[in-house]
């Protein structure tokens, strides 16, 4: 039997992924391989031909103090984020699974910052470590509130780690409580009947039974502070003297700044196998982790 | 959990929680306070409610971001990315599920892997892919960028969907005489629809809020809110009456959308990340 026209199985196969495949083709596979070349080159972006360097781009890079202390603060900034969003994003979570009134009020509010952007987020805050700090120190006389927090070094790091927890937590928040809701009552009763006090309820039964939440609380979380570029362009542009610039914005200086197209996109290739081995390690290191009820 | 009784340890973990939710809040205390402020009263107390009111701040923010433009350039970019991104990834998804040849194997691997590449190694090429194909200076084309980006993880969210939609609804109808075509748009698709909630809602604040993309796409005479919210910024740097006015028009919209689908966005959030 002969089937024929929008019938034909090849015709299908087009049809339903045909759009996709283009899109995808076009706009993320052809420029990653073309990246790869590019890596290889010296290129300004405006002229069509790129003079083939070897590896010349990755020796710079490799002597690139700016670049280097990119990737410093990046991994400094990473850990410090994705410890205190996790625990904050836990500890709400704990908070919001007590049979406590207010608790659908509360889960509104602590996950709408996540809803801004992270660009209007830097702004916002930027207004606010500015001006409303310097208020708040002259009416309590904290001296805290009284630091240039975003012209210093140490402030300013931690004036990022702060936004990005801020606006971050919610989002985690909400992938624990998934999680603590459905640990069993049962467990956690036996347990305490054998005497185990809150805190070993909480280590030995509540946490080894959330583990699959963690690894995707943990990879998320990873991945947006490894990856942050928005709320550190609105917030400090990656300042002062470059401290809080983070490597995706190290990456868009190189490439819409100062026109190294070559150089950038070689950054960019480090940065891709960087951003790819800590995933898969973490969530391969999560995984091994996970108990089953 | 809701049979425990409400004792006087619980009472105090509802005034902590509503002290921190207090302290989350305090950052939109002084965006939005001093937005109705002049600018001498920001300069004096910034912490302070505003007295008098002005709602001057906005009309001029209003009309120098040309803000009624932006949002139609937001809202036109994010509408027909939600709507295109669940037509061609309903349907790719499905065909690779359902028809799971070697070749089709293959092609979601190749979706699922590029989940990890940062945007920062794909946008250089980008340019000049974009510049080749005329797809630089126009929203059609920043859509189309869009379904590529946004391709990847709808693939593999509604792939995992279709995996527990029985077989046997589909095999009845194609005995009816039901196309395959048919037996999608009628019957599968609509069975999809928790999934595309999800979808629509992971994806609207993704490209809602997204501002790089965008700013290297369209040129300066088409802005979405987050690129006139930076031109405006940039612009107007310590001029604050002006650039929080401008700030709060910014983040409004997609506030009214979280607070009005809030149930929905959370659910459809979590259920986002515990399959991805």
């Amino acid at each position: 039997m002969k089937s024929s026209g929008w019938s034909k199985s090849w015709v299908q196969q087009l049809v339903f992924t045909g759009p996709v495949t283009l899109a995808f083709a076009i706009i993320i596979a052809l420029p990653f391989f073309m990246g790869m070349y590019y890596s290889f080159t010296e290129w300004n972006g405006v002229s069509d031909n790129a003079t083939f360097v070897g590896l010349d781009n990755f020796v710079k890079i490799f002597n690139d103090q700016t670049f280097i202390n990119s990737f410093t603060f990046t991994t400094k900034f990473t850990i410090a984020a994705v410890i205190l969003s996790n625990l904050v994003g836990f500890m709400l979570a704990l908070l919001l699974t007590q049979p406590v009134k207010s608790k659908n009020l509360l889960r509104t509010i602590f996950f709408m910052p996540n809803v801004i952007g992270g660009l209007l987020l830097g702004f916002i805050w930027q207004f606010i470590f500015v001006k409303g700090f310097a208020a708040v120190g002259e009416k309590t006389g904290w001296s805290l509130f009284n630091l240039p927090w975003l012209g210093d070094e140490t402030t300013a790091f931690w004036g990022v780690v702060i936004v990005t927890v801020w606006s971050t937590s919610g989002y985690l928040m909400v992938i624990y409580i998934s999680a603590l809701i459905n640990v069993p009552r049962d467990l956690i009763e036996a347990a305490s009947i054998d005497g185990a006090t809150a805190m070993q309820r909480l280590r030995h039964i509540t946490v080894p039974l959330i583990m699959p939440a963690v690894t995707i609380a943990l990879f998320l979380a990873l991945s947006w502070s490894f990856k942050s570029f928005d709320i550190i362009l609105s917030l400090t542009k990656g300042g002062p003297y470059n401290s809080t610039q983070s490597v995706a914005l190290n990456i868009y200086n190189e490439a819409f700044q100062n026109n190294n197209m070559g150089l950038g996109t070689a950054k960019a290739l480090i940065f891709f196998i960087v951003v790819a081995l800590i995933t898969s390690l973490q969530v391969w290191v999560t995984k091994r982790k996970e108990v089953q009820a | 959990m809701e049979t425990k009784p409400y004792k006087g340890s619980t009472l105090l973990l509802e005034i902590i929680g509503v002290l921190l939710a207090l302290l989350f809040l305090v950052p939109f205390y002084f965006l939005v306070s001093n937005s109705f402020k002049k600018y001498g009263d920001i300069l004096l107390d910034s912490a302070a409610l505003p007295n008098p009111w002005t709602v001057a701040n906005f009309t001029r923010a209003w009309d120098i971001m040309n803000f009624p433009a932006s949002f139609m350039n937001s809202l036109v970019i994010t509408v027909s990315t939600i709507v295109g991104l669940a037509i061609i990834c309903s349907m790719g998804a499905y065909r690779m599920v359902r028809h799971s040849s070697k070749y089709n194997n293959i092609l979601f691997m190749l979706f699922v892997m590029a989940m990890v590449i940062p945007f920062q190694s794909i946008m250089i090429p980008l340019i000049k892919v974009a510049s080749w194909l005329n797809l630089t200076g126009s929203i059609p084309g920043l859509w189309f960028a869009y379904l590529g980006f946004g391709s990847s993880m709808t693939i593999f969210l509604y792939h995992g969907f279709v995996k527990s939609i029985p077989l046997e609804i589909e095999e009845a109808a194609t005995v009816d005489g039901c196309s395959p075509y048919g037996v999608f748009w009628r019957i599968v698709f609509p069975l999809l629809k928790p999934m595309t909630v999800t979808i629509i809602i992971l994806n609207s604040l993704w490209v809602w809020n997204d501002f790089l993309l965008p700013n290297m796409m369209l040129g300066e005479a088409q802005r979405t809110i987050p690129m006139s919210t930076y031109a405006f910024f940039g612009q107007y740097t310590k001029q604050w009456d002006l650039a929080l006015a401008g700030l709060v028009m910014g983040v409004l919209p997609i506030l009214a959308f979280f607070l009005t689908l809030q149930r929905h966005i959370i659910e459809g959030i979590t259920a986002g990340s515990v399959k991805g």
